[in-house]
């Protein structure tokens, strides 16, 4: 049997239990509207600012160190699989390109991008 | 065919009823008894049935029908649709993750080959990231579509922490890959047969580091940032109440629950008893007859890893009551600043030592 059907009956079970909670959460339960009740949680207050605001460019920055370097360690899975068989030659190699993906570690760092004020 | 059919569906209703039937609601009381038992309190002891408690174990029922009794509430401005599916990114993942992980070895019952793990993939260990980095979708789209503040900064400060420690974390797997040369989860664990062949005493430091990693990534204390109770009220899932909530919490238990699975099969030997051979436990049981034999051996074999699993269950909760929680520079520091030059430098001594030797 492909292995792959099995994963797929596990999504559907997962799937099928998740979409079970919320519909059974959505249909049982009372359902009381009014304008105070509705508004997003700000300890008891009014909502004095919107949460449609800006923030901190950091959040952006850490999105792309992280397409960056996952996507090395993506290069590096097939390595490690078959390393005793390449053995010094595809270590020197793999090394070479650590090295270089170290350099943009070093450069990121000295330029401030990982530090959180 | 028929025989193989059976067999799939009895692993997966075996491991579906063991993680949402049983470990999802028990390790809610776990959690309430073992606080209380580390805080010098009692904890949840009132709930009972007929006058029994069950030290408090009643009360994870009694929760399941309160929280279904409560009102499934959206704010007027959240974006109704993100904010439903939400919650069904995160538990998805959680629960299907399991699929890849083996509890047992491979046992000859009756002419029919058993191979104790629902899908035997390949690709075992990235299907576990693949799944794992999913569940930052459904974290991040509740923070921004609840549109409330508190839930905004939740799903900021979460989308940047589990992006940054899922780095970490592919590159700790590496060394592990290194020695045992496959992602195939039953193969690494059929390769630690022998005692010292332990990914522990391979990958000293490559268990601490996944392990770090790993707790980073499911937002548990010290590194639960997005849910900070004490500044964000509850993070990503303040505006989530009725069943959508206990999705959340569900996921995160499911996670703590598949963390120590992967911990077990990559560093502890996965199924494997410490210094007895499958030759040897099928030898000591041979008095049942062949298919007996094979049959204890596989309850044998079920019976540690899932101790194995509970032990790091244990050692997850122990560390959430002992520790304070991290700042968010410090959190950020760790990981870009430590875990991964650590990392790196974990995939250059194990190439080494493995060349050498």
């Amino acid at each position: 049997m492909n292995e792959y059907i099995s994963v797929l009956i596990m999504l559907f079970l997962a799937a099928a239990t998740a979409a079970g909670m919320i519909v059974a959460t959505s249909l049982i339960g009372p359902k009381i509207e009014f304008a105070d009740k509705m508004e997003p949680f700000e300890c008891g207050e009014s909502q004095i600012v919107s949460s449609k605001r800006r923030f901190s460019v950091k959040f952006y920055l850490v999105a792309l160190f992280f397409v960056i370097f996952d996507i090395e360690a993506v290069f590096v899975y097939p390595w490690a699989v078959l390393f005793k068989d390449l053995g010094w030659f595809g270590f020197v190699e793999m090394m070479i390109f650590i090295a270089i993906l170290t350099i943009g570690l070093i450069y990121v760092w000295r330029r401030g991008a990982l530090e959180w004020e | 065919m028929v025989a193989d059919l059976i067999e799939s569906i009895a692993k997966i209703v075996f491991v579906f009823s063991m993680n949402v039937g049983f470990f999802a609601p028990v390790l809610g009381w776990v959690e309430r008894k073992q606080s209380a038992l580390m805080q010098d309190r009692i904890g949840a002891n009132r709930a009972d049935i007929l006058g029994f408690t069950a030290i408090g174990l009643f009360h994870s029922l009694a929760d399941a029908l309160k929280v279904l009794a409560k009102e499934d509430f959206i704010p007027a401005g959240a974006n109704k649709f993100f904010h439903t599916v939400a919650p069904f990114i995160c538990l998805v993942p959680a629960i299907s993750t399991f699929a890849v992980v083996p509890f047992g070895g491979r046992y000859e019952l009756f002419g029919h080959q058993v191979n104790l793990v629902i899908a035997d993939l390949d690709v075992g260990i990235l299907f576990v990231f693949a799944l794992a980095s999913l569940a930052t979708y459904g974290v991040v789209l509740a923070g921004w579509s609840s549109r409330s503040n508190w839930s905004l900064l939740g799903g900021l400060r979460a989308s940047a922490q589990m992006l940054s420690y899922e780095v970490a974390m592919g590159l700790t797997i590496i060394g592990v890959i290194m020695v045992f040369g496959s992602l195939r989860l039953t193969e690494i664990g059929a390769l630690q047969e022998n005692f010292f062949h332990w990914g522990i005493f391979l990958q000293p430091l490559g268990f601490v580091l996944f392990f770090t990693c790993a707790i980073a990534e499911n937002k548990r204390v010290p590194f639960d940032i997005p849910e900070a109770e004490s500044e964000l009220v509850a993070g990503y899932f303040t505006e989530y109440s009725g069943l959508k909530f206990v999705m959340f919490w569900m996921a995160e238990f499911l996670e703590i629950v598949t963390i120590s699975g992967i911990v077990t099969t990559l560093f502890f030997g996965a199924w494997h008893l410490p210094f007895v051979t499958d030759q040897m436990l099928l030898s000591w049981l041979q008095f049942a007859g062949a298919n007996g034999a094979a049959f204890l051996a596989m309850l044998v074999n079920v019976a540690t890893f899932f101790a194995k699993v509970i032990f790091f269950i244990w050692l997850q909760m122990s560390i959430r009551w002992t520790l304070p929680r991290f700042r968010y520079d410090q959190i950020m520091r760790l990981c870009w600043k430590m875990l991964l030059p650590l990392a790196l430098v974990n995939i250059l001594i194990t190439g080494l030592v493995v060349l050498v030797l």
